[in-house]
């Protein structure tokens, strides 16, 4: 495996998501540096019915990638559960005789199994480990020789920087898609709800439990289980049916309001030189439950921009804003901390 | 039989600082618990409203009261600050420290060290890990159900470390870098002016058609439903936990840890425990569903026995 | 720091109003044959489509086209796929139901289009059960090319029309493939 050198605004690692082996290889042909992907159980972060990838699944997809010059991260990004934790640890042992070049890991005993077990295979550290601070991050890179930590989406851009300045591995930070407003891995609003849990069982508002109800005068309820998320009344664009993305009620508040986080993509294109300044090595797109469309549409526009920059042009992503979820977009934390 | 004891929780929300130190000298005099945990475990805004040196008092009064004093860290550590605050609490001399986020680990790992509910254990391979590592003690976070509850209480035995579950009080749901509590009050993170003051047992949030939904803490958004795992006492012991944690509330945690406490003496059963709790003022209907793999919010009757 | 996208509301392009038209006096009998050939046709070239829908191959989906004077149902059951058309008066029992206008619902089948912000901008809806609505979906997108182009390979005098029709179709969404962005050249340098 080859060591990136971070150099003077070294060429970042454009990260793709590939949530099917079609998106898979519409991400390799649309230029992706690396994708990202899971097996089809409960041991990674996006454990959907109908997504991601068998074993014989991946392993077709492997010769595929490294024809095309990308390289193959394999999530196993859930909590190792007990009893059961083996499912996780098998998933490490695929990914390892199948010669992914890394798995993305939370769990401290997936990672502490893997760095003993395949003392080869490379670890990034996922966004679920919740690693927001230099310590720990450290901690990390200490016990189990991780390479590459996934930041957190609430982080400024300074902020990223003094990290950068402070920890002996790789950046990868997320510039596009679903924005997460809990604190990643850390998370069982879910599980409250529906009883199936993010950690556990790699769920986010399962679609087994999201009803959307027509509404007489054309709005349009969304539900889990048996909560009301939001109603989005005729014409008003709609967001993902997860409970920090509705609107309710508290008693300072006459009307509704997005208690948490409204519908929105986050969209970094304005602020790519600054983060590969920043430190950042591998640029992050979220969506292993979107379309090949949209992977195609943004890995092509990403792959461009990073292209633009490394050649000294501004690089242009407006055209992004239709894959947005309710067609807006953010920059997030990263921006200022007014976002907080 | 190992003797069943009870944790006083650290106090998760923002109360004026004479109403806190009033609250923990109470638990220190009256409460018949075995192990208090003390600290700012939400957000390091809060520290200087009582600082170290209140908490110290705090834990003198506990000590003398016959409690263990165990210093909780931080939840979520962010910015420069917290990573101070965390520092500073595992130098912390002679002190048992419960861990809630790696950054506390970086510093005590190697070092005996408790670990705690907000810090992610949810397998033996996990838990063996950081025993090796020096962690003593392991309390669980409230999502985890009894299957594999019993299966790290196996290996809890194994490792000879201590287990301890929340059995009482709102169950933390989700740590974020937002404050929710400023966003209610269309302020910032930076300029909360720490609306959360006023809500001594969370701010609670309703869906658009008034059901009562969860519960506010900053940056912690809690079950709105306080969980009462009265009736699961008996399991939990067997599975190997001998510690059960209670989290504070406003209501009389005096009376809730006395009620708690005479369950575990056999002195009542957990019908009795239920009645006793709804006669101290404790929001019904309470929640278990999490230890029986149902949705947390949910209330599993008992079975009979 | 909010860019709200204005969504302007998508004009009624006039290819699928005209097959509304068209379709209105057809007697759904005279349809049934047609739809029998497809399902049977694609479901014998893309047996791996039965693996993502899980323990939905034997839902009943209702694809309600909003130019069409009829539903369709469809069991993916493999052991024995149907489709078939509904008038809407029928009110037939189904486990999910998609909806929306003919040209989302045909780029979402060619693989064109994406079905979340195609949700978002409340373009594409989805009634019932979710799950299976969401299985449909990743069933579809991971198939190899797209169900259009298994449709377009269908031979035979009978199915010419069909043929011209999806061609026209194609072009007056961009063509498989365009997506919003157009692909640049790929002139990526590996580090």
């Amino acid at each position: 495996m080859s060591v990136e050198q971070a150099g003077q605004m070294a060429r970042p690692e454009l990260v793709c998501p590939a949530g099917t082996p079609a998106a898979l290889r519409t991400a390799v042909d649309a230029g992706a540096d690396a994708v990202y992907c899971g097996l089809a159980n409960a041991t990674n972060a996006r454990n959907f019915p109908g997504l991601n990838f068998s074993v014989p699944e991946l392993e077709k997809a492997i010769p595929y990638a490294r024809k095309g010059g990308t390289k193959v991260l394999l999530a196993v990004n859930s909590f190792a559960t007990a009893p059961g934790a083996d499912l996780w640890h098998r998933a490490i042992d695929t990914g390892a005789s199948l010669g992914v070049d890394a798995v993305i890991v939370a769990d401290i005993g997936v990672a502490a199994y893997a760095a003993r077990t395949h003392p080869g295979l490379r670890l990034h550290l996922s966004v679920q480990a919740g690693a927001s601070s230099p310590e720990a991050i450290k901690y990390y890179c200490r016990e189990f020789n991780v390479k590459r930590v996934v930041l957190p989406r609430i982080l400024t851009i300074a902020e990223i920087s003094a990290i950068h300045d402070l920890i002996p591995c790789e950046i990868e930070a997320f510039v596009f898609g679903n924005i997460g407003m809990m604190a990643e891995g850390r998370c069982s609003l879910t599980n409250y709800i529906t009883g199936q849990s993010t950690n556990m069982d790699g769920v986010c508002s399962p679609a087994s439990a999201v009803r959307f109800e027509k509404q007489t005068d054309g709005a349009m309820t969304a539900r889990l289980g048996d909560f009301e998320i939001d109603c989005y009344e005729a014409g008003e664009n709609a967001g993902y049916p997860t409970i920090c993305k509705g609107r309710y009620l508290t008693p300072g508040r006459n009307a509704p309001y997005y208690a948490f986080e409204e519908p929105v993509s986050l969209n970094l294109s304005s602020l790519l030189p600054d983060l590969v300044k920043a430190g950042v090595s591998a640029l992050k797109i979220e969506g292993r439950q979107r379309s090949r469309s949209y992977v195609r549409a943004v890995v092509t526009a990403y792959r461009r921009a990073i292209d633009d920059i490394m050649d000294g042009q501004p690089p242009d992503l407006s055209a992004l804003v239709a894959l947005t979820e309710g067609g807006k977009q953010t920059q997030g934390a990263f921006k200022s901390k007014k976002w907080r | 039989m190992t003797r069943l004891n009870l944790t006083m929780g650290p106090l998760i929300f923002h109360w004026p600082a004479d109403k806190k130190r009033d609250f923990w000298f109470r638990i220190a005099d009256e409460a018949p618990v075995d192990t208090a945990c003390i600290g700012e475990t939400i957000c390091s805004k809060r520290t200087p409203y009582f600082d170290d040196r209140q908490y110290e008092e705090v834990a003198q009064r506990l000590e003398r009261g016959g409690k263990k004093v165990v210093w909780s860290t931080l939840c979520e550590v962010m910015i420069k600050g917290d990573s101070k605050i965390v520092a500073r609490t595992s130098r912390r001399p002679d002190a048992e420290i419960e861990v809630n986020d790696a950054s506390a680990l970086w510093h005590l790992s190697g070092r005996p060290h408790r670990i705690g509910p907000a810090f992610n254990v949810y397998n033996s391979e996990t838990m063996q890990y950081l025993a090796r590592k020096g962690a003593r003690h392991f309390c669980l976070g409230a999502e985890l159900p009894a299957p594999t509850i019993a299966a790290l209480g196996k290996t809890a035995a194994e490792l000879n470390v201590g287990l301890e579950v929340q059995i009482f009080g709102r169950m933390s749901l989700a740590l974020s870098a937002r404050c929710y509590h400023a966003r209610a009050h269309d302020r910032t993170k930076d300029d909360c002016r720490f609306v959360c003051e006023n809500d001594p047992d969370g701010m609670e949030l309703t869906t658009r058609s008034n059901t009562p939904f969860l519960s506010i803490n900053g940056i912690q958004t809690l079950s709105h439903r306080y969980l009462n795992l009265a009736h699961e006492l008996r399991d939990l012991a067997e599975m190997g936990v001998a510690t059960f944690r209670l989290s504070p509330h406003s209501c009389d945690m005096v009376a809730v840890a006395g009620t708690y406490r005479a369950l575990l003496d056999g002195k009542i059963d957990a019908t009795e425990a239920d009645e006793l709790l709804v006669e101290h003022g404790v929001p019904q209907p309470m929640a278990n569903g999490f230890f029986h793999q149902r949705p947390g919010l949910e209330r599993v009757a008992p079975g009979p026995d | 720091m909010l860019d709200r996208l204005q969504t302007p509301p998508p004009a009624q392009p006039l290819l699928p109003r005209l097959m509304g038209l068209v379709l209105v006096p057809v007697p759904l009998f005279a349809i049934q044959p047609i739809l029998d050939r497809l399902v049977r046709d694609i479901t014998t070239r893309r047996p791996e489509m039965f693996d993502r829908l899980g323990p939905h191959t034997t839902t009943r989906f209702v694809i309600d086209v909003d130019e069409f004077p009829f539903v369709l149902m469809l069991r993916p059951d493999p052991t024995a796929p149907r489709m078939t058309a509904h008038r809407r008066s029928e009110n037939i029992a189904h486990g999910a139901s998609i909806g929306g206008p003919f040209m989302t619902l045909f780029q979402i089948l060619d693989g064109d289009g994406d079905s979340d912000a195609l949700f978002f901008s409340r373009q594409v809806r989805v009634g019932g059960d979710t799950e299976a609505a969401m299985c449909l979906r990743h069933a579809l997108d991971d198939l190899e090319g797209s169900v259009v182009d298994d449709i377009m390979k269908i031979g035979g005098p009978l199915y010419a029309p069909l043929r011209l029709i999806l061609s026209r179709l194609r072009h007056q969404a961009g063509g498989n493939g365009a997506a919003s962005i157009p692909p640049g050249p790929d002139k990526r340098a590996k580090s």
